[in-house]
Formats: structure tokens, C-alpha cells, sequence
């Protein structure tokens, strides 16, 4: 299935910024996170399709996957 | 000694006094608050002679501890009718308490129309007429001061706006590169304007350091509590390198990030005004995307950013700022953004009030959607100039939005919301509604938790929860608000529990005393009760605590999500 990756700040560096990417069914938020070896713990948001999510979502065709670091500002 | 100065403005004389006992334990937005409530008369108008101006360094101000360089500006504010605290970076507040003043205050108003500069040095404060700057705006004003007087001083200033006593005028502050930083909000620029003061100096020559208590007790803390700082992600890393306009990206994500006046919760050209754009331009043309707006900051939120070919624009280029000329104004184009950064410290104009009123002048067809060049051209041929448009505009979101028969005008109290969307963030609905500042987000910042996971989560789309969290970050700011710390201690602090019991031994160990995290956190309720109490004097009820309308009636995408939290339940926030 087809899933919209989209990666922020510095989870970008030798990656990307947004790609569409192909998983098997029943993927789920940290086994992209594995396949793109961003490290676990350095996560602060997941959203997908602009909720917030956990890494044990399962994710569904044509879902969007947000990933960020811990950032924050104001 | 500690000193509180009178500035009788009317009569043109000064008067020094010893702080009060009862004062001892305030600082910055605590004392600032107890002297407007106790002194000023809440029904006054907030540009007449009745009015006070108090400026006041935090308690820890002045010292080695990191991130201390802050204070505030209290008064009645002329925007939102309500008592007001700003705070400022810059390099004011750390000679202020070198030279041992806990509160300046200017009191009164000139009866005739000469203006006056003061000037704030280890032998008092004496005041003189001024003529060579009036009218001038900012950046001419800084090197005036540079030119007559000294580079050193420290200098709080009004551009035009603040001359001309607009709602958006704000009080400009030199900060370490000769730049300015900005007690934004609630047009605290024209109160000192109604005073025709154009400009403070402050000259830190023959002061002394702070005296601590317990000098090492107070290095023991500091260590702690700056390694809380940069051990933090947030405070350690995220700031530092992409500065607060990393948010543009994590809004628009989360759908609530206000887009064309607040019609929706997502801006399609998100990526070209984001945190990660700006940081690729900034290191593209050499600027600095990590920069300090006052000495001893860890952090680093600031940044210096370059044209193209290399030329100064702005610092202290902020979300906020961003976010309301980007998204809410539909400009695509962060070059032009930074422009306009500039031209607005230039004037002394709130970038919040004057970002969201411009939104509204577009909803009004005063200028079309998206038109950079022309909100340049309406600030520099209309709002400086102060021409009858320029004196609409000058009046901030609400004036121009009721100049043109309005209804989605995003104000709370008179003062422009800021840039998060309350219907898909509802945390910060609560805090907008409530806040005795009018809409604040800095006043209980739930976005921490609503969407950044700091401080732990709450669902930012349901009601459940939020007016706990708002409240609890509102009585938490106001305590940090007092102690001349950077807000964005916040972050560790919600997270690291050291970070604040360090503060509070360095505070001890400053003054001698023996304050708990309990007493800080009744200092934090006291504040919020002191204001809350100007403001029902002042006539504004729980019935001002609110919204405006078209948050209930209207809903945004991409949640499709209205405001739709209980009055009751909003009213239950003062329940402590």
C-alpha cells in the first residue's frame, strides 16, 4: 500500500522531505520509523492525516505519516 | 539598598525610594502587576494622566544564572483595557538591577506639548526635553542615542506609532547588537507616548555586581539548572537550530495553523515561511540561526537573517511573526516577511497586533491578499505618516475590523489572537479566553501539551482537560514571569524537575530566603488574582471571557472542528 511520508527539521538530513513510499499491509508507525533509521526516542510527534498518533497505529493506504523530532517555540 | 524611582511626569520631578518590604519577594510581572493594581485607578483612562508605567527587572535578573536577561512592562493597556504585562529581552533589565532598581515608575503626564527623554544612571534619573528625534523612528533614534550619548546605554524607545498613541505601538528595547527587541503586546507603546516620553537611557557606568546571599549555594543551583536547559531537546537543541518558526510546519501538520483570517487550519505554501526554509536561507547568505536576545542565553532562539546578497534584514525573526504576514496574510515569500520584520521594529509596532490587522484590512479589501510590498508601503505612508487610514489601521485588529463592519475580527478583549487556532487547539482557547492579558498565548502556553508532547499530552480536539492545563501553565507563567527567566524554561521545566527547584535555589541563594516550589506556585496564583481583580474593577467580567462568536459558528479544516467549550466551564477556570 501506498503511504505519504512526510519528515521535518532534522529528521530531513540525508533523507527527505516528503516521499510516497510503498509498505506491505498491516505496517505500522515504527516499523517505517525502522526502515528509515530514525532513531526511536528522538521522535516528539507522530501525526497522521493530522492527528496525533502512536508509533503502534497501524497505518492504511494512502495515509499520511508525519514524523518530527522534539521541537518546540512560541 | 533596593530602589523603587518615581518619575512624576506632570510635574516633571523624581523621587527614589526604598522597596517596601511587602515588595521584597516580587520581581518583573509580580510587582509590576501589584504596583498598576495598587496605585492605578482601574476605571482610568489608559492614556491620561491617571495611568502608570512600571518597568521591573525579575528576580534573578542581573545575575549569572542562564537565561535571566528579561523584565517587564506593567500598565493599564490603552488595547485592551485590562492591566498588562509585557516582557522584553535586551540588554536593559541587567543594568536596571545592577543599578540596584527593583521598579521604575512614571507616573502622571505633561500638561504642555513639549516631550522628554529620561536618562537612568548610578546617581538617579534626571529628565530633559527632547526635540532632535522626535518623529523618528526607531533605528534613528538608536543612532541618535549611539551618536549623542553612548553606544553602552541601554535604550527603550517609541517609533512613530507610539508617538502617535496607537494600539499597536509597542516599547522597542536595544538589545547586545544594537538591535530591538519588543515589549509587544497591548500597546503599552502609547502609554508612554500619553507621557511624551520618547526614549529612556540607562547607563550601567559604576554600578556593581549583584550581591548574592549565598554565592556558592547560587553557583551550585546555576549549574543545575542551565544543564536542565541544555539537556532539554527543546531548549538544548530545536530552538537553537531552527529558532521558534519551526512551528509553521508542526501547525500546519496538526490543522491549526490560521490561514487567511483564520478560515482555515492549513496554509498550502506552509513549506516556504517554515523554521527549515528559513534555516537553509540563513546559512545559505551568512546570516546566524542561532543568536541571543539578551546576555547569559543558553537557548538561542534568535537568528540574524540576510537578503540574498547578503545584507542585514532582521533578527528575532519569530514564529509569530511569521505566522501572521505568512498564513494568516497569505504571503508565501519569507524575504519579504523579513522586510517587513524590519520595517515594523522600525515604527515600534507590535508584530502579532499589526500581522493579524493586516489580515483583516485584507479581508476588507483595503489591499489585496497576500501583497507584501503593499504592507510596507501602508506602514511607511500611512501608519507612519499617521493619516486617517494609517490611524485605522494604527488601532490594531479590532478598530479596522469594526471600521469595515466585520464579523470574523480574531480578538479577545480588544488584542489580536495569535497563531494558533483555538478550534483545533483547544487548550489555547482556554487560555485566550481567560488570560487577564486579553488573547495571549504566552499566558499559558498549552500548545506544549496539546501538541508538542512536553509536560505530557492532552488531546487537542476534544474539551476534556483543557481548562486544567491552561490553568496550570497560566499560574506556572505567571511565576516565571517574575523571576526575569526566559519563558522557554517552560519547556524543560515541564519535563526535567530540576529545572525548576533549581530556580527557586538560585532565587534563594540570591536574596537569602528560603522559598519553596509551593510558595513559587502561590506567588504564580497570587499574580493571576491580582490582575483578575484589576480587570472586574476595571469593568471587564466573565462576560469579556470569551471567544468571538465566529469560533462557534464557523469550522476550519482540515478537522472541520468548531469552538464549542461550555461558558461555565470556562468560567470555572478562576476555581483556585
Amino acid at each position: 500500500m501506498q503511504i505519504t511520508v512526510k519528515l521535518f527539521a532534522t529528521f530531513r538530513e540525508g533523507r527527505f522531505k516528503q516521499a510516497d513510499r510503498d509498505y506491505p499491509i498491516g505496517t505500522t508507525v515504527a516499523n517505517v520509523v525502522d526502515d528509515l533509521a530514525i532513531v526511536p526516542s528522538e521522535i516528539g510527534m507522530i501525526f497522521v492525516k493530522g492527528r496525533a498518533a502512536e508509533m503502534d497505529y497501524v497505518l492504511k493506504e494512502n495515509d499520511a505519516l508525519a514524523l518530527f523530532p522534539l521541537l518546540g517555540g512560541g | 539598598m533596593a530602589k523603587v524611582i518615581r518619575v512624576n511626569m506632570t510635574d516633571l520631578t523624581v523621587r527614589t525610594e526604598e522597596a517596601p518590604a511587602a515588595w521584597a519577594g516580587l520581581g518583573g510581572r509580580a510587582l509590576t502587576s501589584t504596583i498598576v493594581a495598587e496605585e492605578v485607578p482601574p476605571t482610568c483612562h489608559p492614556l491620561g494622566p491617571n495611568n502608570k508605567l512600571v518597568f521591573a527587572p525579575g528576580l534573578l535578573s542581573g545575575t549569572a544564572a542562564a537565561n535571566s536577561g528579561r523584565f517587564s512592562a506593567g500598565a493599564k493597556s490603552p488595547l485592551t483595557g485590562t492591566i498588562k504585562e509585557s516582557n522584553s529581552g535586551g540588554t536593559s533589565a541587567r543594568l536596571l538591577s545592577r543599578l540596584d532598581i527593583k521598579a521604575l515608575i512614571f507616573e502622571g503626564q505633561p500638561v504642555g506639548d513639549a516631550w522628554y527623554r529620561v536618562h537612568v544612571n548610578k546617581d538617579g534619573v534626571t529628565i530633559e526635553q527632547e526635540t532632535e528625534t522626535l518623529g523618528k523612528t526607531n533605528f534613528a533614534v538608536l543612532e541618535s542615542v549611539a551618536s549623542r550619548f553612548s553606544e553602552d546605554f541601554g535604550v527603550l524607545t517609541i517609533g512613530p506609532a507610539g508617538e502617535q498613541m496607537m494600539g499597536i505601538a509597542n516599547i522597542s528595547v536595544r538589545d547586545t547588537e544594537g538591535k530591538l527587541r519588543s515589549f509587544g503586546r497591548g500597546g503599552l507603546g502609547a502609554v508612554m507616548g500619553s507621557k511624551k516620553i520618547k526614549f529612556i537611557t540607562i547607563d550601567g557606568d559604576g554600578s556593581s555586581p549583584i550581591k548574592l546571599a549565598d554565592p556558592n549555594a547560587f553557583k551550585a543551583a546555576s549549574m543545575v539548572f542551565t544543564k536542565t536547559l541544555k539537556d532539554h531537546p527543546v531548549s538544548g537543541q530545536g530552538l537553537y537550530t531552527y529558532g521558534t518558526a519551526v512551528l509553521v510546519n508542526i501547525l500546519h501538520e496538526a490543522g491549526g495553523l490560521p490561514t487567511k483570517n483564520f478560515t482555515s487550519g492549513q496554509y498550502e505554501h506552509h513549506e516556504k515561511i517554515s523554521g527549515e526554509k528559513m534555516y537553509e536561507n540563513i546559512t545559505a547568505r551568512g546570516g546566524e540561526p542561532s543568536h541571543g536576545c539578551s546576555n547569559g542565553c543558553v537557548i538561542q532562539c534568535s537568528q540574524v537573517y540576510k537578503d540574498t546578497a547578503g545584507n542585514y534584514v532582521t533578527s528575532g525573526f519569530e514564529y509569530e511573526t511569521i505566522w501572521a504576514l505568512g498564513a494568516d496574510c497569505c504571503i508565501d515569500d519569507l524575504d519579504i516577511i523579513a522586510e517587513i520584520d524590519n520595517v515594523m521594529d522600525d515604527l515600534g509596532v507590535d508584530s502579532i497586533e499589526t500581522g493579524v490587522m493586516f489580515a483583516v484590512a485584507m479581508e476588507a479589501g483595503i489591499l489585496p491578499w497576500g501583497d507584501g510590498k503593499e504592507i510596507i508601503r501602508l506602514l511607511r505612508e500611512e501608519v507612519q505618516k499617521a493619516t486617517p487610514l494609517g490611524r485605522v489601521l494604527g488601532g490594531g485588529t479590532l478598530a479596522v475590523g469594526k471600521a469595515y463592519g466585520l464579523t470574523r475580527i480574531p480578538v479577545v478583549k480588544g488584542q489580536a489572537i495569535p497563531a494558533y487556532d483555538p478550534r483545533a487547539v483547544k487548550g489555547i482557547g482556554v487560555t485566550y479566553a481567560t488570560t487577564t492579558m486579553g488573547a495571549d498565548h504566552t499566558a499559558g502556553y498549552s500548545i506544549a501539551t496539546n501538541i508538542l508532547n512536553v509536560g505530557g499530552k492532552v488531546d487537542p480536539l476534544t474539551n476534556v482537560g483543557q481548562v486544567e492545563l491552561s490553568r496550570n501553565l497560566q499560574i506556572a507563567t505567571a511565576a516565571i514571569d517574575s523571576t526575569g527567566l526566559c519563558l522557554f524554561i517552560a519547556f524543560p521545566a515541564l519535563d526535567i524537575p530540576e529545572c525548576l527547584g533549581s530556580a527557586v535555589d538560585m532565587i534563594n541563594a540570591r536574596y537569602g530566603i528560603k522559598l519553596t516550589m509551593d510558595d513559587v506556585i502561590g506567588l504564580g496564583k497570587t499574580v493571576l488574582k491580582i490582575e483578575h481583580e484589576f480587570n472586574l474593577k476595571a469593568g471587564i467580567g466573565p462576560e469579556q471571557d470569551r471567544l468571538p462568536e465566529f469560533f462557534e459558528l464557523e469550522s476550519i479544516a482540515p478537522h472541520n472542528v468548531k469552538w464549542d467549550m461550555d461558558q461555565k466551564e470556562l468560567e470555572s477556570f478562576w476555581n483556585f
